[in-house]
């Protein structure tokens, strides 16, 4: 088991220290440990149910709203335990932000969208400046900078989740955690969120849950594979793909399930 | 990139069928509560590995379709449907119709703002329009805050145990509880425990009791309706609870709660026994000035004149019942508006 865990080298921005989530009864997430390294794209993978959305949300205690939840162990961001006593949720999901599913803009403007977060953050520079900012970074700001005061909902789905992106880069934090961001999406924009990951890892650590294993393979430097709420495998996308340790990983990889 | 990648790994030992470009699934997903989704790949195997589809062996005799029956009772039962409309829409309009032969005639400026008096042609709505309008703004003062308060709380701060059912469950069967009861409450709580005695703030805390629940349930209910992962989405940029309310769910909910508000002090005008047993006069020859002032409302100053012999006055009470109804319906007006004007941005 333990070769099939292959943490990176090099400075550990996000880890998880045998880190179990319960709902209830169930335990969703078994004993994980994984490090996730600086500014380097880590995709967790697995079927339906296997808990890789649930370890993602640890890392900014969104479990923390789901009633009845329970985590032992621990996860560490930059060493510090996020689950420790004095470490307010508000501020870990300023410093480690988050891109959902379906995109879900607020259903204002553009502008307020990306100056919402930044706002109750108390950030003391030009709002105008972030915003340009925020959506150039987001590849958002030619297709709606003379539009800015338009409803973020007459988006189109991709142009949302990008806005989505620019909020959550606007409070300027260090990790981006993503639980399937394109999922909902189409495949232009789908290719259009993946160049954007490639742009982000420059200033960013980014975490990526997906469905997609080609997705996973095109996006990220490391690859975990999880499976019944544990960590079957984890180490290089190259190496998960081409050569598999796990018969499990093979299976889910080669289609055989999943 | 994938491709290759693919290409590389070691074909399993045991070759599974392939279909659509994927092999076939004979893996039993794992369940987990409420994450579980049906897989596509899943589907795909079972489709085209059973069996060849039974239409081969087809025979008429196992159905009974009897289309001309069936579609007899369809149109029975969209016509039964609206002849229930029907008896509504009909005996409304007899109603209306009836109002205003009596009142039209009655119906003038001076008849709006003028006293009550005791001759029938000179009488007057003035101090009952006047009790009506400050009874509405001071219940509505009382009624919004709390009953919008109490809805953030339930929905949004209370943990989800027995108590906050029971609250609930309590919240529901008040909206149930007959007016009079409500006037009985108001009249020993307000009139002689609080000694606010026949004025209009003992009358409009008694409404604001009275349409406390309809408000807090269609508040809950706006609230409810705001999507959870607008929620999610103000958290994750590391709002607190209360900036997550102000900022993103409240203008979300707002219009919800304004018309819910807006219905539910409609009725609170339309009132009439509440606020006779709280002290609501018959003969107000003044206009109310402030709160503390005695006053009356014009269900009351419409029943005070139908319950009089003389028809001259049944023709002022019907006149009065047309000024009522048109301030109910401008109202239901403004939260029709306000629904529509809001779902359609959204």
């Amino acid at each position: 088991m333990s070769e099939a865990i292959r943490n990176p080298a090099g400075p550990v921005e996000l880890e998880a220290r045998e880190l179990s989530v319960l709902y209830g009864e169930t335990r969703a997430l078994k004993y994980v440990s994984l490090k996730i390294p600086d500014r380097q794209v880590v995709s967790f993978i697995g079927p339906s149910g296997c808990g890789k959305s649930t370890l993602l949300r640890c890392f900014n205690r969104m479990n923390d709203l789901i009633p009845g939840v329970k985590i032992e162990g621990e996860a560490l961001f930059q060493g510090r335990n996020l689950y420790g006593t004095g470490v307010d949720a508000v501020d870990v999901r300023r410093r480690i932000g988050m891109v959902f599913q379906k995109p879900n803009p607020f259903p204002k403007s553009i502008y307020d969208n990306v100056v919402f977060g930044p706002k109750i953050n108390g950030y003391k520079g030009d709002f105008s400046e972030l915003v340009e900012r925020s959506l150039r970074q987001a590849a958002l700001w030619e297709e709606v900078k003379d539009r800015l005061e338009a409803n973020a909902l007459s988006l189109s789905g991709g142009q949302q989740q990008r806005l989505c992106i620019a909020r959550a880069l606007a409070v300027e934090p260090e990790v981006l955690l993503m639980d399937e961001p394109a999922s909902a999406l189409d495949p232009i924009a789908t290719q259009k969120i993946e160049d954007l990951i490639y742009d982000l890892k420059q200033d960013y650590t980014v975490v990526i849950v997906t469905h997609s294993m080609q997705q996973a393979a095109r996006v990220s430097d490391h690859t975990a594979f999880l499976y019944m709420g544990e960590v079957v495998e984890y180490g290089p996308t190259n190496e998960l793909f081409t050569n598999p340790r796990e018969e499990r990983t093979e299976a889910y990889i080669t289609g055989r399930f999943g | 990139m994938t491709e290759p990648v693919k290409d590389a790994v070691a074909v399993p030992a045991a070759p599974t069928p392939r279909t659509n470009g994927r092999p076939a699934t004979q893996f039993v997903r794992p369940t987990f509560a409420g994450l579980q989704r049906p897989s596509n790949g899943s589907i795909n195997a079972d489709e085209s590995n059973s069996a060849p589809h039974p239409a081969a062996q087809r025979d008429p005799s196992r159905f009974a379709p009897r289309v001309a029956q069936r579609r007899f009772i369809a149109s029975a039962f969209a016509a039964l449907c609206l002849v229930a409309t029907l008896i509504g829409v009909v005996v409304l309009a007899a109603l209306l119709i009836d109002i205003f032969r009596d009142g039209a005639s009655r119906l003038s400026w001076s008849m709006i703002t003028g006293f009550p008096s005791r001759f029938a042609d000179r009488a007057g709505i003035g101090p009952a329009l006047a009790g009506s309008a400050w009874v509405l703004a001071l219940t509505a003062l009382f009624a919004f805050p709390l009953g919008v308060g109490t809805a953030i709380w339930l929905e949004e701060y209370a943990p989800n145990n027995r108590w906050r059912r029971l609250i609930e469950m309590n919240i529901a069967n008040l909206a149930g509880v007959p007016s009079i009861v409500y006037g009985i409450l108001g009249l020993a709580l307000f009139v002689r425990v609080m000694s606010l005695g026949r004025s209009l703030m003992a009358a409009a805390l008694t409404l604001a009791l009275l349409i406390l629940p309809v408000i807090i349930i269609a508040s809950q209910e706006a609230i409810k309706a705001v999507p959870r992962t607008i929620r999610l989405g103000a958290y994750a940029l590391g709002a607190t609870r209360w900036e997550t309310i102000k900022h993103q769910i409240l203008p979300v909910a707002l219009p919800g709660i304004m018309t819910g508000t807006i219905l539910a002090l409609s009725r609170a005008i339309g009132e009439a026994a509440p606020v006779i047993l709280v002290g609501a006069l018959g003969f107000v020859a003044f206009i109310p000035t402030n709160p503390s002032d005695q006053y009356t409302v014009l269900p009351f100053q419409i029943f005070n004149w139908v319950s009089r012999p003389q028809t001259a006055f049944h023709e002022v009470a019907a006149a009065a019942s047309i000024v009522l109804l048109a301030l109910l319906l401008s109202m239901s007006a403004i939260a029709i508006w306000l629904r529509n004007k809001y779902t359609r941005r959204s």
